[in-house]
Order: C-alpha cells, then sequence, then structure tokens
C-alpha cells in the first residue's frame, strides 16, 4: 500500500492527470481504475487535503506492477511518490513527474511472454496405464523439440521399481536428439538419481518436495525435512558441476490425505528450495482441488519470499479449474506455467479422472490473449495426435478436440 | 489491505439451460417424462433459474417437440423461475397457454449467423421480438434477451465488440431484464471477453449482464472468471455440460454447472446451489442419455480417492 500526495489537475479532454503548475480549479474524478479495483462505481479512499498553492491529495492505493511488463515502478523517496495507474503501454512514468492516463476498466496486466514448460513426457507418461516403449517416448519428445517449446522435461531417475514407467531413463535421455535452443531437464530424488541422470548425459535436474507431510511420506517415505536434506545433497553437486536444478512443491492447493493445506506451508519450503539454489520453483496443484482463490491467497503467501520471476504454476485439471487458475497466476505475475501435450497422465488419486493441464488449451488461452509463447499451437496439436494414437486414447485436450472435428 | 479479488461479485445467480440449451444439442432424443424428472431434480438442487424447453417449431428442433408436455408436467418450486425460449410471437403465444410465466429471445451479433441459423437478419429478429416485448409487457411476463455469438462467430470469424453492444443494447431498451452474452462456439478467451465486456457495459448495467460461455477450446470457466472480475454475477451452465457444439462434431459445447459451481464456492460466492444434489441430476441425465458426463467435477467426485 502507499500513501501518495501530489498535485495534479484532471484534464477531461485527454483523459490523464497531469501535474498542475499553475493553481487552479480541477476535477478529480472519482473512478481511479486499477488493475483489480475496476468495478464500475470505484471503490477506494481519498482524503482532501487542501493547502494554500495548490491542492493535494492524499489517495491510498494498492499497486502491483508484474516483472517484465511494460509499466515499471519507481521509488526514490518517500517525498517523490507516484500514482500508477493504467496498465501496460499506456501508463509510464518520470522520476518525480508521472503522466498519468486511464486504462479502460477491465483490463488485466499480463506478461507479455509465458514459457511453457512441458511435462508430458515424463509426469505425462508416468501417470498413464499403458507404458510405452523407449522408441516411442524418444520420438514423442522430438517431435515436441520441434514445435518452439523451449523445456521439455524428459524422463525421471527414480527407482524403476518405484516408477516402471520411467525405467529406461537412460536409453531415452541418449536417445534423444538434443535441440540446441530446448532444455531437457529430468526429476533425480536424491544423489544416487542425480549421478545416474549426470552419466546419462543430464544438463538440467529437478527436485520434487512437498507442502503436505502426509503426502511426503506417503510419497516418497520421508518426511519433509529429511527430503529436503536429500534435495541440499543433490544441489551441492549440481552447483560443482553447473547443472541448473528446477524445484517442484507438491500439494501446493490442497493433499489427497491432509485436504486443504496453508499457504504458509507452501512458503516455507518454496523458500527452502530457492534459498538452496533451485532457479526456478513450480507449484503444483497435485490433486487439481485449488481454485483461484486459493492459488491468489498461496501466490500472495509465497510472493512475499520468493520472487515471482522465479516461480512456475503447475495445475491440474482434474476438477477442471486448471485455466481459471493459470489466469489468476498470470494476473499476479507469475510467467511460467507446466503442462503436458494431450493432458497427457491422469490423477493417480482419482482413478478415471484427468491430471494434467492439456498445452494445447493453455497455448489456445495465451496466444488468444496476445501473450507470446514461442510455441506453434498447430505442430503440438500434430504431436498430441501422435502420442494419443500410440496410447491408443482420446486427446484430454478441448482444442485438439475441436479442431480434430469438422468445422 | 483490499482482497485481490475485490470487485467479484459476493452472490452469483446461475441460470440453469440444461433442459434446453443441454438436450436441444445432445444426438439422442429424451422423452418427456425424463425432461421432465430431470427438471424437477434440478428445481431441488437450489437453481433459482431453469430454463425449460423451447418454443420453436419442431419442424426445426425435434428435441424440443414435447414442449407443452415438458411445461405443464413439471412441479413448479416456488422461487424458482422456468423461462422458455420464444422466437416469436406465435411461439410466445404457445408459451403463454402452456403456463409459462419468463420467456427469452434471442438475437445474434453476426448478420451471417442470424441468416443461416433464424433465416433472417439481425434487424428483422429484433423487429420480431419488438412484437413479443409488446405481447410480454401486455401479459406482465419478463423477457430476457440472448445475444449469440458475442467472441465469435462460425461463419463471419471476428465479432467486432461494438456489435455486440449495439445489440445488447437494443433487447435492453426494448425491455429485456437481463441480456445473456454468449460465447456460442467456446472460442473467446479472457482477452477478448473484457474487450467486449467493456464495450457492453458502456450501453447496458453490468447488473443486467450474464455471460453464456462454452466449453469447446476448454476456455469457459477462464472467460467466467474475468466476467466475474469485471462485476458480471450471473452465469448460464449447463448440469453435466450438456449439448455438444453443433458447428464442431464431437467437441463439447456448453460449461458444466458442477464445474461453475465448483469455482464460484472455491472463491467464496454464493449460489445457492447444492452441488452433490446438482451432480444427481448430472448422473441421471447422463445416464438416460448413455453418455459420460463433460463435468470434470463430477468425473472427479465418483473415483476413488
Amino acid at each position: 500500500m502507499h500513501l501518495c500526495e501530489f498535485t495534479y489537475a484532471y484534464s477531461t479532454n485527454t483523459n490523464c492527470f497531469k501535474k498542475n503548475n499553475n493553481i487552479g480549479q480541477y476535477l478529480f474524478v472519482c473512478h481511479l481504475v486499477l488493475p483489480f479495483l475496476h468495478h464500475p462505481k470505484g471503490t477506494f479512499t481519498i482524503s482532501e487535503q487542501f493547502e494554500t498553492q495548490g491542492q493535494t491529495f492524499s489517495v491510498l492505493i494498492i499497486s502491483r506492477v508484474s516483472p517484465g511488463s511494460t509499466s515499471e515502478r519507481n521509488h526514490t523517496s518517500d517525498s517523490s511518490v507516484f500514482l500508477e495507474v493504467g496498465l501496460g503501454s499506456r501508463s509510464c512514468f518520470k522520476q518525480n513527474d508521472p503522466l498519468i492516463s486511464f486504462q479502460s476498466l477491465g483490463a488485466h496486466e499480463y506478461p507479455e511472454f509465458v514459457k511453457i514448460v512441458e511435462v508430458g513426457p515424463r509426469d505425462g507418461l508416468q501417470n498413464e496405464k499403458e507404458i510405452v516403449p523407449t522408441e516411442v517416448k524418444v520420438q514423442l519428445i522430438d517431435r515436441l523439440s520441434d514445435t518452439g517449446l523451449s523445456v521439455i522435461e524428459a524422463t525421471s531417475f527414480v527407482s524403476s521399481k518405484w516408477v516402471p514407467q520411467m525405467a529406461d531413463h537412460t536409453e531415452v535421455l541418449q536417445g534423444i536428439r538434443k535441440s540446441p535452443n530446448v532444455r531437457y531437464p529430468v526429476l533425480t530424488p536424491n544423489m544416487h538419481g542425480f549421478q545416474n541422470a549426470l552419466a546419462a548425459g543430464a544438463t538440467e535436474v529437478a527436485v520434487f518436495g512437498s507442502a503436505s507431510e502426509t503426502f511426503s511420506r506417503k510419497n516418497i517415505n520421508c518426511s519433509i525435512d529429511e527430503s529436503m536434506l536429500r534435495f541440499e545433497e543433490v544441489l551441492n553437486a549440481a552447483k560443482d558441476q553447473q547443472i541448473p536444478v528446477r524445484g517442484y512443491v507438491s500439494c501446493a492447493l490442497g493433499c489427497p490425505h491432509e485436504g486443504p493445506i496453508d499457504p504458509s506451508k507452501v512458503t516455507e519450503v518454496a523458500k527452502r528450495l530457492y534459498e538452496m539454489g533451485c532457479y526456478e520453483v513450480s507449484l503444483g496443484d497435485t490433486v487439481g482441488v485449488g481454485t483461484p482463490g486459493s492459488m491468489a491467497a498461496m501466490l500472495r503467501s509465497v510472493t512475499r519470499e520468493v520472487p515471482c520471476r522465479a516461480l512456475a504454476v503447475h495445475c491440474h485439471d482434474t476438477y477442471g479449474q486448471a485455466l481459471a487458475n493459470i489466469l489468476t497466476a498470470l494476473q499476479m505475475g507469475v510467467c511460467v506455467v507446466d503442462s503436458a501435450v494431450a493432458g497427457l497422465g491422469g490423477c493417480p488419486y482419482a482413478q478415471g479422472s484427468s491430471g494434467n493441464v492439456s498445452t494445447e488449451d493453455v497455448l489456445y488461452m495465451l496466444h488468444g490473449m496476445g501473450i507470446q509463447t514461442g510455441v506453434d499451437l498447430s505442430k503440438m496439436i500434430a504431436v498430441g495426435d501422435f502420442i494419443c494414437h500410440s496410447l491408443n486414447r482420446k486427446t484430454n485436450s478441448r482444442v485438439a478436440q475441436a479442431r480434430g472435428s469438422q468445422l | 489491505i483490499i482482497k485481490y479479488f475485490g470487485s467479484i461479485p459476493r452472490r452469483v445467480k446461475i441460470v440453469e439451460v440444461g433442459p434446453r440449451d443441454g438436450l436441444q444439442n445432445e444426438k439422442t432424443i429424451v422423452p418427456a417424462e425424463t425432461k421432465i424428472r430431470l427438471i424437477d431434480m434440478l428445481s431441488d438442487s437450489g437453481l433459482s433459474v431453469i430454463e425449460a424447453t423451447s418454443f420453436v417449431s419442431p419442424k426445426w428442433v425435434p428435441q424440443m417437440a414435447d414442449q407443452m408436455e415438458v411445461m405443464k408436467g413439471i412441479r413448479r418450486k416456488p422461487g424458482v423461475s422456468y423461462p422458455v425460449l420464444t422466437p416469436n410471437l406465435k411461439g410466445f403465444q404457445a408459451a403463454v397457454e402452456a403456463g409459462a410465466s419468463e420467456v427469452a429471445i434471442f438475437g445474434a451479433a453476426s448478420e451471417l449467423f442470424s441468416k443461416k441459423n433464424i433465416n433472417c437478419s439481425v434487424e428483422e429478429s429484433l423487429q420480431r421480438f419488438e412484437q413479443v416485448m409488446v405481447a410480454a409487457k401486455a401479459a406482465g411476463v419478463p423477457v430476457r434477451g440472448y445475444v449469440s455469438c458475442v467472441l465469435g462467430c462460425p461463419y463471419e470469424g471476428k465479432v467486432a465488440p461494438a456489435k455486440v453492444a449495439k445489440v445488447a443494447k437494443r433487447l435492453y431498451s426494448m425491455g429485456c431484464y437481463e441480456i445473456s452474452l454468449g460465447d456460442t462456439i467456446g472460442v473467446g478467451t479472457p482477452g477478448g471477453m473484457s474487450e467486449m465486456l467493456e464495450a457492453v457495459s458502456k450501453v447496458v448495467p453490468v447488473g443486467a449482464l450474464a455471460v453464456h460461455c462454452h466449453d469447446t477450446y476448454g476456455q469457459a470457466l477462464a472467460n467466467i472468471l474475468v466476467a466475474l472480475q469485471m462485476g458480471v454475477s450471473v452465469v448460464d451452465s449447463s448440469v453435466g455440460g450438456l449439448g455438444g457444439c453443433p458447428y464442431a462434431q464431437g467437441a463439447s459445447g456448453n460449461v458444466a454447472t458442477e464445474d461453475v459451481v465448483y469455482m464460484l464456492h472455491g472463491l467464496g460466492i454464493q449460489t445457492g446451489v447444492d452441488l452433490p444434489k446438482l451432480m444427481d441430476a448430472g448422473a441421471f441425465i447422463c445416464h438416460s442419455l448413455n453418455r459420460r458426463t463433460s463435468s470434470k467435477v463430477s468425473q472427479a467426485t465418483h473415483c476413488k480417492l
């Protein structure tokens, strides 16, 4: 919250505030529109203070700027405060002398670019009933490499005893064509997995923590603290080898065993992973129970401790909430989204339900909003067709279903 | 601290269109008793508006041929409204005769869609509706207006927000108490939704607006969220996500009421709807239609956790 005091004149014909150098009469129009207070009647506090030289206002505002957006907030000292109004390219600031214009009602600030982290070959295939042969996995990843994606999670160096679908991790990592503009992170639960991954040629890895104690114990057989110690080992070894590490926090919006999860717990785990050295932390709604309200509450908490630019959201679509949750995350400044081609990967906690959100549907939304991703939707749909055909299953992507039908 | 979603309404009215928009677009035709049972179950789930049927000629919409029987057969729960579609004066008169106490008229924001769908221009359709409005006013029957193709047309492609606003304004000035803005083929995304709503809310008060989002491209809930953030507090949806898209064979159509209610309740918004009872109604009709529900919430809830 910022309390601003300034002298401004409102010009009705240019619809903007200009710093008033003259003492004179002016209007203050009481619907200053802030990104998320765009109720037509306007709801915020203004108190007026009049001085002999011109008029000053105190305006209580909440300003929020997404990193990477075209408007930036400049704080120098208390004496030069800025009123931030408007969004994107229609607001701009000069030090101490902002010229502010209204943005249209209802607009939100969104990132200009969103990075998609494609988890189909790992999270997707890991949760499919059918085990897919190595050649098909390799083909899938190679085709994905041609769609414009910059990150494709290739496999998991977990014991094949636990995850038989990923038993061929070494063959897959060695078999894929490594495109120069693409990274191929792999999951590594511990040092053993990390060393195997390295030996197989991995250049980026990921570790998987949980915001729920019960989930941690049931899923990886240890407490959250114990898992963090294991990850620290991996992080230290990775640092030596200059291997970037991505952190995951599962059950960020709810746990299949514990139910609702306190945002502070998610923050604790995310912060730990970030401070350990993870370059990015992906917050996962593992059972898809989250809604925009719980997403916003969780992100509000996490972004106090971990910078927005280091966060990603990994939403499951089990209750159909994924795109709405992703939209909320974007509105709060997150600009990395995990998804799986064709919505591969059911939910292991709700048999027959869907799991990962479909990359195609995410792309459709982002592109429709003018957000760039670098990914070609048509190519993605074609890759989805390929893998669904190989798995002998229907796609979970609504976009693929619609495009695949006669119009 | 002002909450993040400060402008989202506290209460949202759900307009359940499953028995009409849903069943009208299903391949399987269900008998009147099934329709009646569905509507009765929906009446018990806490919904306050259930679109019951359509007084369109059975020549065009055979699924709604039993309109009279359905209207007369349903149990009218006090406090629940059962609007019916009436494309013209003749349909209106038949509806009133069958006991309807609320009707709805359907305009389009796209000329081509209007011509192909109801065989006349947008202007001609509005003139037909004026006749209905006059009769409705005389009979004290409230009228809801629909605008279709607000975020895109299967024939024209992009639709200008100004055109949507123009048609919405006309319907509102004619006397419609509420205007439902329909993304008929589900192509809209949050950017387009907010742009369109901005244009329309300049000429129709936001309190009189509803959104009718189709989920053909999976965008419905995201689009509804944006509409809520802009102050819209009425949402159309269909139990079980009934009703495929007539313009994309095999693709989904209406957004599922269960999924909408799940999101709204998760946001702390009141709807008055009892989700388990709603899911029961959804399970019933899907069983009768011999099809799987399109609602993800229903799918997840019926699975073992």
